[in-house]
């Protein structure tokens, strides 16, 4: 007998596509871009309209039209504040190497740029928190998932810990986690800010659950008959969990990751406001405090990349979801 | 084909409910000599399955135990390689690669790499599934998963091979076809086998003894039919035979004479369905 048959990637790869073009129906791709398109477009009337209804102190509500307005000005703030940075070391530079010329025994020093973080900052500094406080919950939570849902006395004794431990706000968290890190993390050279790592341990805390919980069921629910071909064929634990247990698991597990995913965002978020630690939450707050003509359309502009961004997450975890999942068939919502 | 290879004696099984201990079975004895095909058939509930569990040794029986060459069996291992019911094969695996967990964990310090693929191979051949060796369970029909089941049993090289209704779940035409291929490999390699069904067509084509149980609770063994029919049996040689007719019919009055259920339907439902949960739970 030959051995195992292969079928290379890349060969997959085209004949999947071929079996999309060959799918390709005009009317139903038309239909299932011109439905949403519909609905953006109605959606976008009634807020320019409505918007306009609106009165505030700081002027009206922010409409779609002010939203672009404030995002290309967003766009070219960070821009000029980047030239304006370059600029700044470049000056430092030239006047080093001025001063190295005349003087060889000088030893230059480099100040850091003293600038404001910009939108696109903030963006970035949430992007990196969040997704750090996720991963941090992820290691956390996947293993003790698994113990629990492999067994049935620890599940019961950490059940009520998990249960009261599950619906904290994470406002709750803050004050405490901000002491501890201050009082925890002392170092002369610390590797990341004390903020990042109280916004960080915030979101952990809070994104923790749904992965756990949802690793647990999916593990404790394994189907019968693949827990007694495991028991024949006396599977030593480790081989168990790995070839058993844990792709039994994974469409549950993703399903938890998602949601806490989803969780650490919005977490993440009112921690920044709460906190002023950097990333779009204090951009907003600054904005709201700021109180300028614009500051309404700039905190529509990060809700909008706050919304999105959120989307944009939930799609590429349901993506590796697929990609990992032996079961092809998991929901697309 | 004299020598007692497996041995049920005074097995018997006690299941804990909240009013007392439900014995489902009693008392069941049973020989079974190297090489021999054995039926087990009785009506829905009657403890068929919790007899095959107990020689699994996914079932620790309360009274009485099983014997193996002459050891005693009280956890589950390869050397009595199941096929359940519902193929249980890893949907995540192709089913090469659930044949190769089961060789590589009975084989992987004793076979060398290319013996092992060789060994799959051959296992899967058997059952006819070459040509379907690199598919998972759900791009494959029900018959082929349970095909890959056989195989991935076959693999373990077991003592006894226990079935579990393996073609319950299949229609006819596949059923029959299955069965073909059973009574061949069992022929080829003469493995002892237990199988447990509730087809009489199925017990008499396929069996060397049909062990007919009564009914629960506290189901034992009723009668022990010799299926002395001619090896190799063709169903459609044997369907105008008259001793194979003759054997058929008493299995059926045992079933539906001797054994009828008298029960009401819904005493009977509730009575199957808590010894089911009780056989879940344990």
């Amino acid at each position: 007998m030959t051995a195992q048959t292969f079928t290379h990637p890349w060969r997959k790869l085209k004949l999947t596509l071929s079996h999309r073009l060959a799918d390709f129906n005009p009317t139903q791709w038309l239909i299932s871009m011109l439905l949403p398109a519909t609905g953006i477009v109605i959606f976008l009337m009634l807020w320019h309209v409505g918007a306009g209804q609106i009165n505030t102190s700081l002027g009206t509500f922010p409409g779609p039209l002010d939203v672009v307005e404030q995002s290309q000005s967003l766009w070219e703030g960070h821009q000029a504040e980047r030239e304006s940075e370059r600029a700044f070391y470049q000056r430092q530079e030239d006047r080093n190497a001025a001063r190295m010329a005349d003087d060889p025994g000088y030893t230059p020093t480099i100040h850091s740029y003293p600038g404001k973080a910009t939108f696109i900052d903030q963006t970035v500094t949430s992007l990196v928190t969040v997704l750090a406080g996720f991963l941090v919950a992820s290691v956390i939570a996947i293993p003790c998932g698994i113990l629990i849902g492999l067994s049935r006395s620890t599940y019961l004794a950490v059940n009520p810990i998990i249960q009261i431990f599950k619906p904290v706000s994470p406002l709750a968290w803050l004050p405490l986690v901000t002491m501890v890190v201050s009082a925890v993390y002392v170092s002369d050279d610390p590797m990341f800010e004390k903020s990042f790592i109280t916004s960080l341990f915030t979101v952990t805390l809070c994104s923790l659950w749904p992965t756990l919980i949802n690793t647990a069921v999916g593990v404790a629910n394994i189907d019968r008959d693949l827990l007694n071909v495991s028991k024949v064929l006396r599977l030593p634990t480790f081989t168990h969990i790995r070839k058993i247990v844990i792709p039994s698991a994974i469409p549950m597990m993703f399903t938890g990751l998602r949601v806490s995913l989803g969780i650490a965002w919005m977490v993440l978020i009112a921690a920044e406001m709460l906190a002023q630690n950097p990333g779009l939450g204090k951009f907003v707050w600054d904005e709201f405090q700021n109180g300028s003509s614009n500051s309404l359309g700039r905190i529509m502009v990060a809700v909008l990349a706050i919304g999105l961004i959120g989307y944009a997450l939930d799609r590429i975890m349901l993506m590796l979801q697929q990609a990992v999942s032996w079961d092809k068939t998991s929901e697309q919502r | 084909m004299t020598q007692t290879h497996l041995e049920l004696s005074g097995v018997g099984i006690d299941f804990p409910t909240p009013k007392g201990p439900f014995t489902a079975l009693n008392n069941v004895n049973l020989k079974v000599h190297d090489g021999e095909f054995v039926s087990l058939i009785g009506h829905s509930g009657c403890g068929k399955s919790t007899v095959l569990n107990i020689v699994a040794g996914l079932h620790q029986a309360t009274r009485g135990g099983v014997l193996l060459n002459g050891r005693e069996v009280n956890e589950p291992g390869p050397e009595r390689a199941v096929v359940f019911q519902n193929h249980s094969l890893l949907p995540w695996l192709s089913a090469w690669e659930n044949v190769e967990l089961a060789v590589k964990r009975v084989f992987g310090k004793t076979k060398s790499r290319t013996e092992i693929k060789e060994w799959i191979a051959h296992n899967l051949e058997l059952v006819h599934m070459g040509h379907a060796m690199h598919k998972r369970p759900g791009e494959i029909s029900g018959g082929m998963k349970q095909r890959v089941g056989i195989a991935r049993a076959l693999a373990m090289q077991p003592s006894v091979l226990l079935l579990d209704e393996p073609f319950g779940a299949l229609d006819a035409l596949t059923r029959a076809h299955l069965q073909d291929s059973l009574m061949e490999i069992q022929a080829q390699l003469g493995t002892t086998v237990i199988m447990i069904t509730h087809d009489v067509d199925e017990a008499v084509l396929l069996s060397d003894r049909i062990v007919m149980m009564t009914n629960g609770p506290s189901a034992t063994v009723g009668q022990i039919l010799e299926v002395d029919l001619e090896r190799p049996r063709n169903r459609l040689a044997l369907a105008d035979n008259a001793h194979y007719n003759h054997l058929r019919s008493e299995v059926l009055t045992f079933l539906y004479e001797k054994q009828r259920k008298i029960e009401p339907f819904s005493a009977r439902t509730t009575a199957s369905a808590q010894a089911k949960k009780k056989t879940e739970v344990a």
